[in-house]
């Protein structure tokens, strides 16, 4: 069979949407907190349609959106009076309205909006490459910069905090950047699927290791190789891109669940019971 | 005798509830306090005042020679060890108790530095101190409630603390843990110089070490002195009645 002739730009987009989804994945993982992943994902979509709208690129108002969320819901999160997950999902079901109000008001065909919710890798822009580009990097930057603190914050925020870590600073920054990295991955696998490529990778590299620095590799190459396998499937079957990488990341958390040392662990511990 | 915590008039307050009402405290260095009371009396908040992480409504503290503020809050963090008392700690977490007990060193290193070969030396004198070596490449998520505590204890420790607070260390711990968890916090107490502040509800569970009791009642502290008053039976009967 002959294999089909990608261009560079869509095996880059695939390269860099996975390694960034894999890297704040794992601090959405670790953190526990994927709810609020789901609605930082529909809030880039919802400032994305209002881009469309008001007739402002896509891009800038999705990105503020991702921010403006990303600074109610840190503080909503943290606060004791409220169930994280309730204030949360209220942002959540806000952001979801506007999006769906904004869609609504579109005048003509709809297919622009859409696109934001499904995404198509195979449409990438060159800009589209150099956005995610810049966003990878500083996203791999943050973690090596703050390899250390970051581990703090995600063994628990309470000792980081209390050993003198700007712990509530780098919870803020990790929120900021999960929102940017859906952002820049709006395009490519759209705003309803991309949190299943942050969710997905790290689970199977959580299920696979021990050790914090070999998680947020696996799961970055887990990312690039759901991306890569769902781009390659999705030009062959003509199906879907963004459905096909989910499906393929789904299928990689399935074998990590059938290959993990940590459940073989606990069921040996059973049996030994 | 210098001060390690000089609390003046502190109150807290949660929005509706009062957690501590004015109070005023001297700890001196090198005491070993037990913050003693019921259930709701304080007790944790007052130990978390002295670290910055309880939130001050009102009153001046002032923490080895330092005002606390948001200022300098978090440099005198890291001159306190604090071991909570519940720490959830994911069983799968991908972290050994060497990498658990290193966090402690996170904060003195500072940000955008690295670890240096004084601090993982810091980190395996905790783990030895503590008799985690044998542990130490386990999964942090692995271990039982009272090696748990001790990992907790030895990241505080690699600290190289001037104070050590410890919320209620003997909680779900069984005889033979608890024990062992007081002696490490008595021959941490003597071999760092430090000033120990210990949590706890049961007065049964002093440690011989302690010079200096503070029973809280209803968010206010109620007596102050020597161990031996603070253990009079009346005393004792009216602060949990």
């Amino acid at each position: 069979m002959e294999l089909p002739a990608l261009l560079p730009q869509q095996l880059a987009a695939a390269v860099l949407g996975g390694a960034a989804c894999g890297i704040v994945g794992v601090w959405v993982v670790m953190m526990r907190i994927p709810f609020v992943g789901v609605a930082m994902s529909h809030a880039a979509f919802a400032g994305a349609v209002l881009g469309l709208l008001i007739g402002v690129n896509p891009l800038l108002t999705a990105v503020a959106a991702c921010v403006l969320a990303s600074l109610f819901i840190g503080p909503l999160a943290q606060r004791s009076d409220l169930e994280p997950n309730v204030s949360v999902g209220i942002i959540f079901s806000l952001v979801l309205g506007l999006a769906f109000l904004g869609i609504g008001l579109l005048s003509g065909p709809r297919t622009s909006a859409l696109r934001y919710i499904w995404g198509n890798i195979l449409l990438v822009s060159r800009t589209d490459v150099v956005v995610m580009a810049v966003m990878t990097a500083v996203v791999l930057g943050f973690l090596l910069l703050f390899f250390k603190e970051i581990g703090a914050v995600l063994y628990n925020r309470e000792v980081a905090r209390a050993v003198g870590i700007p712990e509530r600073a780098l919870f803020y920054a990790m929120l900021v950047l999960c929102g940017l990295t859906v952002t820049a991955n709006l395009d490519t696998i759209g705003g309803i699927l991309i949190f299943s490529l942050i969710i997905n990778p790290p689970s199977a590299a959580y299920q696979l290791t021990w050790r914090l620095r070999t998680m947020f590799l696996l799961s970055a190459l887990f990312g690039v190789g759901s991306c890569l396998v769902g781009l390659l499937v999705s030009y062959l079957t003509d199906a879907p891109s963004g459905a096909v990488i989910i499906i393929t990341s789904s299928v990689v958390f399935g074998l990590s669940l059938v290959f993990s040392p940590k459940r073989r662990r606990a069921r040996a511990a059973v049996s030994r019971s | 005798m210098s001060c390690a915590v000089q609390l003046r008039d502190i109150s807290v307050s949660y929005y509706e509830h009062i957690a501590l009402r004015g109070v005023t405290l001297d700890l001196h260095r090198g005491d070993f306090a037990a913050i003693v009371g019921p259930n709701g009396a304080g007790k944790t908040t007052l130990l978390t005042v002295i670290n910055g992480l309880g939130d001050i409504r009102s009153g001046t503290a002032r923490i080895l020679d330092t005002p606390l503020d948001r200022r300098t809050v978090r440099g005198l963090r890291r001159r306190i060890g604090y071991v909570p008392q519940h720490l959830n700690v994911d069983p799968r977490a991908p972290m050994s108790c060497r990498e658990a007990v290193m966090l402690g060193r996170v904060g003195r290193a500072g940000l955008l530095r690295r670890l240096t070969d004084a601090d993982r030396t810091a980190a395996e004198r905790a783990l030895e101190t503590t008799g985690l070596m044998p542990l130490a490449d386990r999964p942090v998520g692995h271990l039982s409630g009272g090696e748990a505590r001790k990992v907790e204890l030895a990241r505080a420790l690699a600290q190289e603390p001037e104070i050590l607070l410890l919320d209620e260390p003997y909680t779900n711990l069984d005889v033979r843990a608890a024990n062992e968890v007081e002696a490490l916090v008595t021959e941490a107490h003597d071999r760092f110089s430090l000033t120990t502040v210990l949590v706890t509800h049961r007065i049964d569970r002093l440690p011989d070490r302690c010079n200096r009791v503070i029973l809280m009642r209803q968010a206010r502290v109620v007596f102050d002195g020597s161990r031996e008053e603070a253990l009079a039976p009346d005393r004792v009967a009216g602060l949990f009645a």
